[in-house]
């Protein structure tokens, strides 16, 4: 069963969110690594590049194929994970932790709040494996 | 109202697969896995260095035989079937009138007028077909045995030992590319030294009611749930090795618009054999040269090329990549594609355009991988 960790906020595309203040870190789910498979390349955006919620940001990358990741909120890139170039893997082995993807300084926190709980996204990633 | 999904055909391993975790996928018609909790590159590394296993029972069979059997097969397909002696298997294609692809398969020959084809999953019906409609005056008793037979691949290095650990048949005396008639834990099989991975191994034919055995015993024997054990392998494996051993896969590297020469499958094809469907138009190609040529290519910038991207020389299209996919076990980018013949040539810098992003490579020498003998 996929780890869906109970502080965090979740998109339906599968990112999870972590807010620290107007800091949100962006990431994607276990159940996303698992679905995936193997994490060989992940592509992010450079600090300071801006997106809007639902907004690609950019893409990682199994053996098999290659999957966009989304922001779930709007605002401006703080911080990209620099590691997950050499070590990509992270995504899969530590997807909320280590396997971060990049730090938003959020322009409207609201939209946090439009965003799953945790037991929402299970009930979601439940009725899309049926 | 939504259509339903139409049924996909099973092999005999479907539910083993199922049970073992197997991620299952829609496979040209077939319900296959596509990897299983190991993940692909495990289990493209333990095949490179130890052992993997391969369900490959969605492949077609079909049995030619009668006095003209060869004559038969020669007529339709481009390499030379009457040089195979008892025993031995050659690589081979279906072609078309204008010498491009209609499947590539392996022939068999059990005996003078009785021959065994392998086919490819997808094709199968339509190499039926094929070779229905181009029956000509030979004396031949064609049978599609597809659903008769289960299909496994051992491959990999320790492929042998796992092996013989399940025959009296002494495997090292089977030659690459031959065959015996022999029996696995007791069970009749043909026993081939054949596969798609760059590796030695076995491809063993059985019938498909005994496929759970043999499977079981395999993985049995061969200390599977170990570290150096053999591991089952999905079809997302078997496409990376097949790519470092830069083996054409039909519908990618080959289909009904390249042809042979341009696939670089001259080696198969033998215009002086005699006539066979094809061979005007590819003796003429020869003669006139091809224009364009399957080229094997490293990614040297950072990114992954993909299957039906274009390949690009000084902004301009100049062809597609037919596989592209990261080598788990040469870890680079690598893939497989078509150029004009003028840049066809090792150390040609290309661009790949990656989503948009136009990507460095080189063409290299092909294959990407080969083992040590």
């Amino acid at each position: 069963m996929a780890n869906v960790p109970e502080d965090l906020h979740y998109s339906k595309d599968h990112e999870w969110v972590r807010v620290d203040g107007d800091v949100a870190t962006v990431g994607i789910t276990d159940y996303a690594q698992n679905s995936l498979g193997d994490v060989v390349y992940v592509e992010l955006p450079k600090p300071g590049e801006t997106f809007t919620a639902n907004e690609s940001f950019g893409s990682v990358e199994s053996v098999k194929a290659v999957s966009e990741v989304f922001s779930p909120v709007s605002g401006a890139v703080a911080e990209s994970n620099d590691a997950l170039g050499d070590a990509p893997e992270k995504v899969n082995t530590d997807p909320y932790g280590d396997g971060w993807m990049i730090r938003i300084k959020m322009s409207n926190s609201g939209e946090v709040d439009s965003l799953l709980t945790a037991a929402e996204y299970e009930d979601f990633t439940k009725a899309e494996t049926e | 109202m939504t259509a339903l999904a139409p049924e996909l055909k099973v092999t005999p391993l479907n539910q083993i697969h199922r049970k073992m975790g197997g991620r299952m996928v829609d496979f040209g018609g077939w319900d296959m896995p596509v990897q299983y909790p190991a993940g692909t590159i495990t289990e493209h590394l333990r095949t490179r260095m130890r052992a993997g296993l391969f369900d490959v029972s969605h492949m077609g069979e079909i049995n030619v035989s009668g006095t003209q059997a060869i004559q038969f097969i020669n007529r339709l397909t481009s390499n030379d079937a009457s040089k195979l002696i008892d025993g031995q298997a050659q690589y081979s294609a279906l072609t078309t009138p204008q010498g491009t692809v209609i499947d590539d398969l392996l022939v068999y020959r059990f005996g003078p007028e009785q021959f065994m084809l392998v086919v490819n999953a997808g094709t199968t019906e339509k190499d039926w077909d094929w070779i229905i409609a181009h029956r000509g005056d030979e004396e031949v008793e064609l049978k599609n045995v597809s659903s008769e037979y289960c299909q496994l691949a051992l491959q990999g290095p320790e492929a042998l030992n796992i092996l013989q650990q399940l025959t009296s048949t002494l495997l090292s005396e089977i030659k690459y590319y031959y065959f015996t008639e022999g029996q696995i834990d007791g069970i009749d099989a043909i026993i081939s030294r054949t596969g798609y991975t760059g590796e030695d191994g076995f491809e063993v034919y059985a019938a498909a009611g005994k496929a759970e055995q043999i499977w079981n015993r395999i993985l049995e024997v061969g200390s599977y749930g170990t570290d150096e054990g053999v591991l089952p392998c999905g079809l997302a494996a078997r496409n990376t090795l097949r790519l470092e051993a830069a083996m054409a896969l039909y519908g990618h590297e080959i289909d009904e618009t390249t042809t042979l020469l341009e696939a670089n499958l001259g080696w198969i094809t033998k215009l002086s054999k005699g006539d066979f469907i094809g061979r005007e138009a590819l003796a003429k190609q020869k003669e006139e040269g091809i224009t364009r040529r399957l080229v094997s290519f490293e990614v040297t910038d950072r990114g992954i090329a993909r299957d039906g991207q274009d390949i690009m020389i000084d902004g301009e299209r100049v062809g597609v990549v037919t596989s592209g996919s990261p080598a788990p076990y040469l870890k680079k980018n690598i893939g497989m594609g078509y150029v004009p013949i003028e840049f066809a040539k090792e150390g040609q810098q290309i661009q790949i355009d990656i989503r948009g992003k136009l990507t460095g490579a080189q063409i290299v020498k092909s294959p990407f991988y080969k083992r040590e003998k």
